[in-house]
């Protein structure tokens, strides 16, 4: 598989000569593969949110190198700034960053800063606005009247309006009611089926991002201890634990019968593989 | 750029004599400090002002390449300063061009000048540096608590401005995570003529001021909450208290006043 975005070394050390002064990344070798569904985990000041800053240009490494499709991003100028299309980023609480008068002109600022004509402004805005379940008459109104949750999905729209390879999402479930968490999911799994697009989901819920990814990364301290499928991360159970993360609680449970001297395949996390298990564990025994 | 960088009026918390001194005698002494050094004039002044400033910046442990960054935002100031000093002060001049002239008064009134106001700045970003906010403004309210007998509303004036004070980092940090965000979708802060850099701002300033409303509503509420209704009769966590050194740090500001307007009558 080749990397469409990766980071070599890469280390990043706020207020340097301040008493203030601490490093956020030490030497961290991150790689995303092209169509993969990552998942980023990590606690409040791990370094998660720095990371994904440095993956579209917007900080800047102090020392290490961003590689986005093999090239170094800090390359010239311009690099820098097209990685900015190619890798989009939403960030936490996108509803605070809408400011234009129309749902419209807002979704509409990055495919403009493109310097895209107007037909395919017109083209982009409204099929991300389709992307996120925003129906055509709400792309007329002023932003400001509409309810968080549609705030937050012109806000996702406002990104995937530049069509980028790569989107990075930091907890776009926050705050939210579980029935928001669940469209705004689907609507990412489909942007990602749809344009075969790289997604990074930055999340703290075990569930959240069991469910949805392929691979996980996790991060810690500025470091990455661990990667690999969800499966294989949630092997390392009383690490997770011990950064404060834990795993999901299906798993928990599996785990706690086996300790409890139950023959089941422990390495589940989602419910479907939960009943499954369950299943086969009972066949087993000639139950069912 | 970073705003993150800015570090004017910032506060950087430590455990030194000169963090330790109760915030009324810190504004004092910056007070007699900046009487010093206005009254001060020739050489032998400006060093012991020197000196003065750099054994309480060593006290304060705070590292002077972080006082030199406070310093560059107005270093403009300071050299436009020296420039008007050098041509515009009459006396003997040692070099002349057309109507440009240096005279050697001016530059000496020029050097001056420059020392004056860099050591104006760091003593005030000594006060800034070494004292929290929050500290600032009791300290500043109590000094100011006579005026509350001439209906100055000392303690309203105070509370804004603690709460000023309060907001600017959070405001920065709000600041700088809008611009990330719009820039994640192409905007462009830095480059463009004036007009353009002046409409760019345009998607920064919306967000900005409907969340600093935002938190301004907020805020009003929490404090309803907690039956905040005003000065009278509201007790502090804080109390104040003159203690030994700051006694002893109020006479050293007298003393440094009184030896500056010694040699001026000296004239050394």
């Amino acid at each position: 598989m080749d990397a469409i975005i990766q980071t070599e070394k890469l280390s990043h050390i706020y207020s340097t000569g301040t008493p203030f002064e601490h490093a956020a990344l030490e030497e961290v070798d991150f790689a995303a593969y092209r169509g993969e569904y990552l998942g980023i985990i990590g606690r409040t000041g791990s370094g998660k949110s720095t990371l994904i800053q440095h993956l579209n240009g917007l900080l800047k490494p102090t020392s290490g190198k961003v590689l986005f499709e093999g090239k170094d991003i800090w390359e010239t100028k311009e690099r820098t700034h097209q990685t900015r299309f190619q890798v989009g980023l939403v960030f936490q609480y996108p509803e605070y960053q809408l400011f234009e008068e129309t749902v419209y002109k807002d979704i509409a600022f990055g495919p403009r800063n493109m310097k895209l004509d107007e037909g395919e402004v017109d083209r982009r805005v409204r099929a991300a606005a389709a992307f996120v379940g925003l129906s055509g008459e709400v792309l007329e109104k002023s932003p400001f009247e509409l309810s968080g949750g549609q705030k937050r999905r012109v806000a996702i729209a406002g990104v995937i309006a530049m069509e980028p390879a790569v989107l990075i999402l930091d907890e776009p479930t926050a705050g939210l009611d579980p029935v928001g968490v669940e469209s705004i999911l689907g609507n990412i799994r489909d942007y990602h089926r749809a344009k075969n697009a790289t997604i990074l989901l930055v999340s703290h819920s075990m569930e959240e991002v069991a469910r949805s990814v392929d691979r996980l990364v996790v991060v810690s301290k500025g470091r990455i201890p661990f990667s690999g499928a969800p499966r294989e991360v949630f092997a390392h159970g009383d690490e997770l634990e011990a950064m404060g993360l834990g795993v999901p609680q299906v798993t928990r449970v599996f785990h706690r019968l086996r300790a409890m001297g139950v023959d089941i395949d422990p390495s589940v996390y989602t419910i479907d593989q939960a009943r499954a298990a369950v299943r086969d564990y009972l066949a087993g025994k000639g139950a069912v | 750029m970073a705003l993150k960088d800015i570090t004017l009026g910032q506060y950087f918390p430590g455990n030194t004599p000169i963090h330790r001194l109760d915030p009324r005698t810190k504004l004092l002494c910056t007070i007699l400090y900046i009487i010093a050094l206005f009254s001060a004039k020739g050489g032998a002044a400006y060093v012991v002002l020197f000196a003065v400033l750099c054994a309480c910046v060593a006290v304060s442990k705070i590292r002077p390449k972080v006082i030199l960054r406070g310093m560059r935002p107005i270093l403009f100031i300071i050299v436009l300063t020296a420039v008007l000093n050098i041509f515009y002060t009459p006396g003997d001049p040692i070099w002349q061009w057309k109507f440009l002239k240096i005279t050697v008064e001016g530059l000496w009134a020029a050097f001056f000048m420059v020392l004056r106001i860099s050591f104006l700045i760091t003593g005030t970003f000594l006060l800034t540096y070494t004292t929290s906010p929050i500290m600032l403004t009791d300290g500043l309210e109590k000094l100011l608590g006579p005026l509350k007998k001439v209906r100055v509303p000392v303690h309203e004036l105070s509370m804004m401005m603690s709460i000023a004070l309060r907001f600017i980092p959070t405001l920065i940090e709000e600041t700088d995570k809008i611009m990330s965000a719009q820039k994640a979708r192409g905007a462009d802060f830095d480059t463009g003529n004036l007009f353009q850099k002046a409409r760019a701002l345009v998607p920064l300033l919306v967000p900005l001021f409907i969340s600093a409303f935002r938190r301004a509503d907020e805020l009003a509420t929490a404090m309803e909450c907690r039956c905040y209704h005003g000065g009278e009769g509201r007790t502090r966590l804080r109390q104040l208290r003159y203690r030994g050194s700051d006694i002893a740090a109020l006479l050293g500001g007298c003393a440094l006043v009184a030896v500056v307007a010694v040699l001026r009558t000296l004239g050394i």
